[in-house]
């Protein structure tokens, strides 16, 4: 089997509620995304301070938008659109227009198996950004690596409210990426 | 939060995907498209010459034209919604330019220059202007509310898209109500109604569907 049917065999996995293969699968686009970004950002003459924080906004549009793309189709081409849209997005935002072209940038996805481990880059500012209740919720989940049950009984809740929260939680994130405000 | 730990809290969020979002943008269109035809019914209905007009020419034309304007435009606004890049989305509208260029040329030869400007301003063009918009609306609406799972690489085209298509469906409303079928007629008022549409589509699309 190929790495890119692999990618989307992942994916499909994933809907079909795998949590390890969502996982892998995200951990791995995160890993291709970091130089793709680097180097967005480099032909654009612009630093790489930003880098990690556009890594995040992609997984999480990747991560929300993640029913656009059509299991009959190859993962890979959608993956890189969606990182095309995001790193054109940021650019635009800081007043940089030019067109970038994702596949001058972008290794395949397939030669992209070595480990590019995040910079330990801590986005805290972002997380202020939310409610208190669904900061609680994605800081117990993702900062203590708690489960949705379990923090569901921490914090009184129904398993089902904790999942509502987390998911606007994140909605909430994609938008203050969007407008900055992170 | 570093990328691990946002990790961890997509793959917590994976409630049951929404089943088909493919199948929302039809659903919104059709409703959006019922709502005009109510309030096309109850307003200005069919034209009351409906029946005999249906053996003219220039009517079927204008049909015609407009079902291949909502062909065009459906066809747009599906790949202008999907993540992936459209080179050139404009080029896709070109047989419509064309048609609607070669039917005016054939009014134009078929029809006396003294008559040139009845034609052209017709009957009631101040009802075309504001009704066309008007019947675009909850098209419009329902659209731009679908169109937000979607992932246009472009916002402003994928709206202006969204705007074409439902200038197109209110104007094919609106053409069976309207007694000038001269394309002169067509080409100039239903184009600028059409255009109005279009802009309002990618300013509220250049705001809505960013993502």
């Amino acid at each position: 089997m190929s790495d890119r049917q692999e990618l989307g065999a992942l994916m499909r996995c994933a809907r079909q509620g795998d949590d390890e293969a969502y996982r892998r699968l995200l951990v791995r686009v995160s890993f291709w995304l970091r130089p793709v970004v680097r180097r967005g950002l480099a032909a654009a003459g612009r630093g790489p301070e930003d880098g990690e924080d556009i890594v995040q906004e992609t997984l999480l549009a990747m991560h929300l938008k993640r029913d656009t793309w059509d299991a009959a189709q190859p993962l890979e081409p959608w993956l890189r659109a969606i990182a095309r849209y995001k790193l054109i997005d940021h650019l635009r935002r800081r007043g940089f227009a030019d067109h970038v072209d994702i596949d001058d940038i972008a290794d395949s996805l397939e030669a992209s198996t070595a480990a590019d481990p995040a910079p330990a880059v801590d986005s805290r500012r972002l997380l202020a950004t939310l409610p208190e209740r669904q900061r609680r919720i994605v800081e117990e989940i993702s900062l203590e690596g708690r489960r949705a049950a379990d923090v569901a009984e921490r914090l009184g809740m129904s398993e089902g409210a904790v999942r509502v929260a987390l998911h606007r939680a994140l909605k909430s994130l994609a938008s203050a990426f969007r407008t900055g405000s992170a | 939060m570093k990328t691990e730990q946002l990790i961890d809290a997509l793959v917590a969020d994976r409630g049951p995907a929404s089943a088909s979002r493919l199948s929302r943008f039809p659903i919104a269109l059709g409703l959006g498209i019922l709502v005009s035809l109510a309030a096309f019914l109850a307003t200005l209905g069919v034209r009351p010459d409906f029946i005999p007009s249906i053996e003219t020419w220039r009517f079927d034309l204008k049909v015609a034209v407009m079902l291949l304007a909502w062909g065009l435009a459906l066809s747009l606004c599906r790949a202008l919604a999907s993540p992936f890049e459209v080179r050139r989305p404009a080029l896709r509208l070109l047989p419509l330019g064309l048609v609607l260029f070669a039917t005016v040329v054939v009014e134009l030869m078929l029809v006396p220059p003294t008559e040139w400007a009845t034609r052209l301003v017709g009957t009631n063009w101040a009802v075309c202007l504001t009704a066309i918009p008007l019947l675009s609306l909850a098209p419009l609406a329902a659209l731009l509310i679908a169109l937000r799972s979607a992932a246009p690489q472009s916002p402003a085209q994928a709206g202006a898209a969204a705007g074409l298509l439902a200038a197109a469906s209110g104007a094919t409303l609106y053409a069976l109500h309207c007694f000038d079928d001269s394309p002169l007629f067509v080409a100039t008022w239903y184009g600028l109604a059409t255009a109005l549409v279009v802009i309002l589509g990618a300013v509220l699309g250049r705001r809505l569907l960013r993502w």
